[in-house]
């Protein structure tokens, strides 16, 4: 019989099982083989802050959420076409996610007594006709994979470790997907362990079999290729995106990156990937604290290399003395904060984006500094890459914002040639004739970099107040006025230096959103939306978040009402009044989740009175 | 090269054109002094040293120096100096800090310095006593001490550094006395020449608030009675006369005459500063615990160890040696890639 193919332009599927299912592992698995079959994707993984939190409970569910369609996408879908559930912790936790008539996969073989127990369920939902608005497809994955690759000779908890690959071989089926890429992984994933290579793949075409000889679905879907500009594309994770922005700054600049950082979720990660690379001059230093972390990486930066470190919120918080320093002694430093949910640890695996009025004020003093935000998971490689430029070119620490939300998602990036990067230069001061630690460039106010190491320049800088040109100690009260005003001139000049503002939508209008970071996505997607149906809503999506771009209070005064979406209590918009004095009205949530689209088109039409 | 340029470098050279501020009287300058005055005799080159400080009265030091200097935060130098050094391996990186900058705030620092090795010289002068913040007890200070923190005694037990640069792994451990400068420069040039993190402690008067705590062993009349001079391959001989010395009772250091005709010199032990057992360098650092002993000072222990900054160069050349200097677009392009026409 042949397959029944309905064509469908977008898609959303979910994985959920315990922490130790690996079902990360099969919805990286879904998304990569989604993209290289030239879908636009967005995910969106969800998992527990413990490594294995205690199985079967809700609070050891790990979700891997996973958009891909044949059009430019922006989000990891706001409700789910296919939830898969390897058991009920899992069901009940996200259930809420599935569409009405949604296909609902479950692994009947765990929903005994004691895992409904454990999920809390009264009664077992697969038989108390509870999930009727659903299309419920009870499937014994656990049973049907242990019956595939009971000629494996391996042991039970072995065998039962590749469900994950079964329920993947499902999805592959119901979503014609190809096995190839996924095989091919597999096999150079577990080269050394060929009798588990082996067994992964038997489960994964025992699900893609299952499929085909039950019949259990009587349609299966295809999304064709995304019309994206064309180029080579891959798919990347904001982290890794971060890390690579960091490998093309040394490279580009031809100058070494020093990477100082502590482990901390969400941001180990760009501390695992930039170990690798070695070979790309890069240097990285596992310190022994935050506060170490940076304060290497300022010492590194001293040295004459760009000073890197890597955190999240907890971690800036300790290190924000040391940030003082660098602005104090005005040497270059990137700081990049993957922003979590806090206060305090708070949910290190969940997003939010509340670290903004952190980084933008949260230090001693009058001390301002630049702040970048990256607005997707590959826009971090050009954020962080951007981060650099700015941090030489004038001379300061900068702080480049993402957040758990980016760090973990991936989208396919459409991979740039390296000769089209904008160059990176660097021009350390080797003349020893006339050079004073705190003379400066008149264009951006930034001083002469002169690195230990060179002859003639020997000079020494610190934290106590300098005096203006001379870096030398100074108690002078009108001297602090000076440099106080100099520091803050210096970082307004990185305005000057910033592209035109992009609006999307009018330039004139009812209502401007004003959003940045990793709201893009959800906000451009209600955004087409609104658009579509021909409503007067424009948005300006923020690079810069310090300062903030000169022609912004131009395009603000061109709309009746303007509204702040963010994910924190409101942070953003606490600047945009205070800078602008416009009576900005904000669109908040802090569940650890990012918008979905749906829940700021309402917005947007109710704030126009649609 | 002019011949001007190929002058020899005097400790002229090494001084800075700033004012330096410490109280008259501070042992400061006399670690000021014998530090500039070895520069040259080290072979050290300005440009190529860099001098690193945290906070305190020591760490003003750095700015006396015409060399490179980065005055940093409270406690941190450690992890500032060791991304200086790991960025460029070539520099001669020095810390100078004080008891409350290195064991209190930056405690945690210290100890991974010691344990990383990375080729940096530490100078903790210690006061026993918290200067710039006007006469607080700091971590060295002993039991009972009455400062302005701790009107009725302090209840806290004193660090002994060189045990806990020990207790670490130092590669290096040495003291010595701010105003006996010949030892002090024999120290400080032991420290410069040994390949490793070189911990060196020294005793520093901090005339103002804590003024006298190292008489005994600054004055000619009673510090050859309390200081054991250590020398390597010499046996542990002390006294106005050389007439004591240290044996080992057991395991149990005891301190015996050489005059009653119980002991001679075979009995005493021989100071082993290369020794790779840590036994003795433990030994003698918790001699200065007990008041019957005198304080050593001298090199405790000068071990070879590999350095951070030359296995990190080692892992990156072998990085590159494996494969090639990286190539970026390559690096972008790893993993599975697809064309969008
Ligand atoms: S307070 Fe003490 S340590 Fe500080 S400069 Fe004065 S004498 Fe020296």
């Amino acid at each position: 019989m042949s397959k029944n193919v309905q064509t469908l332009d977008e898609v959303t599927v979910m994985f959920a099982g315990d922490s130790g299912d690996g079902m990360q592992l099969v919805g990286t698995e879904m998304a990569n083989t989604s993209a290289i079959v030239g879908n636009d994707i967005g995910t969106f993984p969800d998992f527990p802050a413990e490594i294995r939190a205690p199985q079967g409970t809700l609070a050891g569910v790990s979700g891997y959420q996973l958009h891909f369609g044949n059009y430019d996408l922006h989000t990891p879908g706001d409700e789910c076409d296919t939830l898969v559930a390897m058991n009920p912790a899992a069901l009940k936790t996200n259930l809420k996610k599935l569409k009405s008539n949604g296909i609902l996969i479950v692994d009947t073989a765990n929903f005994q007594a004691r895992d409904l127990l454990l999920a809390k369920y009264a009664s077992n939902p697969l038989e108390d006709y509870s999930l009727e608005k659903y299309q419920l497809f009870p499937v014994n994955i656990t049973g049907l994979t242990r019956e595939a690759l009971k000629e494996t000779g391996l042991d039970t908890k072995s065998i039962d470790k590749c469900k994950n690959f079964f329920s993947l071989g499902i999805i592959f089926w119901l979503y014609n997907r190809p096995l190839n890429y996924t095989i091919n992984i597999l096999e150079t994933k577990f080269a050394k362990k060929p009798q588990i290579a082996k067994a992964n793949i038997l489960a994964l075409k025992g699900g893609y079999a299952y499929c085909e000889a039950t019949e259990a679905f009587r349609v299966s879907f295809d999304v064709k290729p995304a019309k994206l500009t064309p180029g080579t594309y891959r798919s990347i994770t904001g982290n890794t995106a971060t890390a690579l922005g960091l490998v093309a700054a040394a490279v580009k600049s031809g100058k070494e990156v020093f990477l100082g950082s502590y482990p901390i979720t969400p941001a180990s990660e760009i501390l695992h990937e930039l170990s690798k690379f070695k070979n790309y001059g890069v240097k990285t230093f596992q310190a022994e604290d935050e506060i170490a972390a940076i304060c290497s990486a300022i010492g590194a930066s001293f040295a004459g290399k760009i000073g890197v470190t890597t955190t999240s919120g907890p971690g800036l918080a300790l290190k924000t003395e040391a940030v003082g320093l660098a602005i104090a002694t005005e040497l270059p430093l990137v700081v990049v904060d993957v922003q979590r949910a806090g206060p305090s640890t708070g949910l290190p695996t969940k997003t939010e984006q509340s670290d903004l009025l952190f980084a933008v004020y949260g230090r001693n003093a009058d001390s301002p500094l630049p702040v970048i935000a990256a607005s997707s998971p590959s826009d971090c490689f050009n954020a962080v890459y951007e981060a650099v430029q700015i941090a030489v070119k004038f001379m300061t620490p900068v702080i480049c914002l993402t957040d758990g939300y980016l760090a973990n998602g991936s989208e396919p990036w459409k991979i740039p040639k390296v000769e089209e990067l904008k160059p990176i230069e660097i021009n350390f001061r080797t003349e020893p004739e006339g050079f004073f630690p705190y003379q400066r460039n008149p264009e951006t106010l930034a001083r002469d970099w002169a690195i230990p190491g060179n002859p003639g320049t020997e000079h020494r800088i610190g934290g106590i107040e300098r005096e203006n040109i001379t870096g030398n100690i100074s108690y002078d009260s009108d001297n602090h006025q000076v440099m106080t005003n100099l520091r803050f001139e210096k970082i307004e000049k990185v305005a000057s230096f910033y592209p035109k503002t992009e609006i999307f939508g009018k330039e004139k209008g009812e209502l401007l959103v004003i959003s940045w970071g990793g709201t893009y996505g959800s906000i451009h997607t209600a955004m087409e939306k609104c658009l579509k149906k021909g409503l007067s809503v424009s948005h300006v999506h923020l690079r810069y978040i310090n300062p903030l771009p000169n022609d912004l209070a131009g395009i603000i005064k061109n709309f009746r009402q303007v509204l702040v979406p963010e994910l924190n209590n409101g942070q953003l918009i606490k600047v945009i009044r205070d800078k602008y004095l416009v009576d900005a009205k904000g669109f908040n949530k802090v569940k650890g989740l990012p918008f979905t689209s749906g829940e700021l088109e309402a917005k947007f039409i109710e704030m126009i009175g649609g | 090269m002019s011949a001007v340029e190929n002058k020899p470098l005097t400790k002229k050279d090494f001084e800075s054109d700033q004012d330096v501020r410490w109280c008259p009287g501070c042992g400061d300058y006399a670690i000021l002094s014998q530090v500039q005055k070895m520069m040259p005799v080290l072979g050290n080159t300005r440009e190529n040293t860099v001098f690193v400080s945290g906070i305190g009265c020591s760490s003003r030091f750095p700015y006396y120096l015409n060399t490179y200097g980065f005055h940093t935060i409270h406690g941190r130098a450690p992890a500032f100096a060791i991304g200086i050094k790991a960025a460029n391996p070539n520099l001669d990186v020095w810390i100078a800090t004080g008891d409350g900058d290195a064991l209190s705030i930056g405690g945690n620092h210290f100890i991974h310095l010691m344990r990383r090795n990375p080729n940096i010289k530490v100078l903790l002068f210690n006061n026993r006593i918290y200067g710039l913040t006007k006469g607080q007890y700091s971590p060295t200070s002993e039991h009972g001490k009455v400062t302005k923190s701790s009107p009725f005694g302090s209840i806290e037990e004193p660090f002994n550094p060189t045990s806990l640069a020990l207790g670490a792994n130092a590669s290096f451990v040495a003291r010595a006395v701010d105003r006996d400068t010949k030892h002090l420069s024999s120290v400080i040039e032991a420290a410069a020449k040994h390949k490793g993190t070189a911990f060196v402690e020294i005793y520093q008067n901090c005339i103002i608030f804590n003024d006298g705590a190292f008489t005994p062993y600054t004055e000619k009349e009673t510090k050859l009675e309390n200081c054991l001079y250590l020398e390597h391959g010499k046996p542990m001989v002390f006294g106005q006369n050389s007439d004591k010395g240290i044996k080992l009772d057991g395991t149990v250091p005891k301190v015996v005459s050489l005059t009653d005709g119980k002991n001679s010199l075979e009995d005493l032990i021989v100071h082993d500063q290369f020794s790779e057992d840590q036994t003795l360098a433990n030994l003698i650092t918790h001699l200065s615990d007990n008041k019957d002993f005198p304080v050593p000072v001298g090199v405790f222990r000068s071990i070879s160890r590999p350095c951070y900054e030359d296995q990190l160069v080692e892992q990156m050349e072998s990085a590159k040696a494996l494969k090639g200097t990286g190539d970026l677009q390559k690096l972008f392009n790893q993993g599975d890639t697809w064309e969008v026409k």
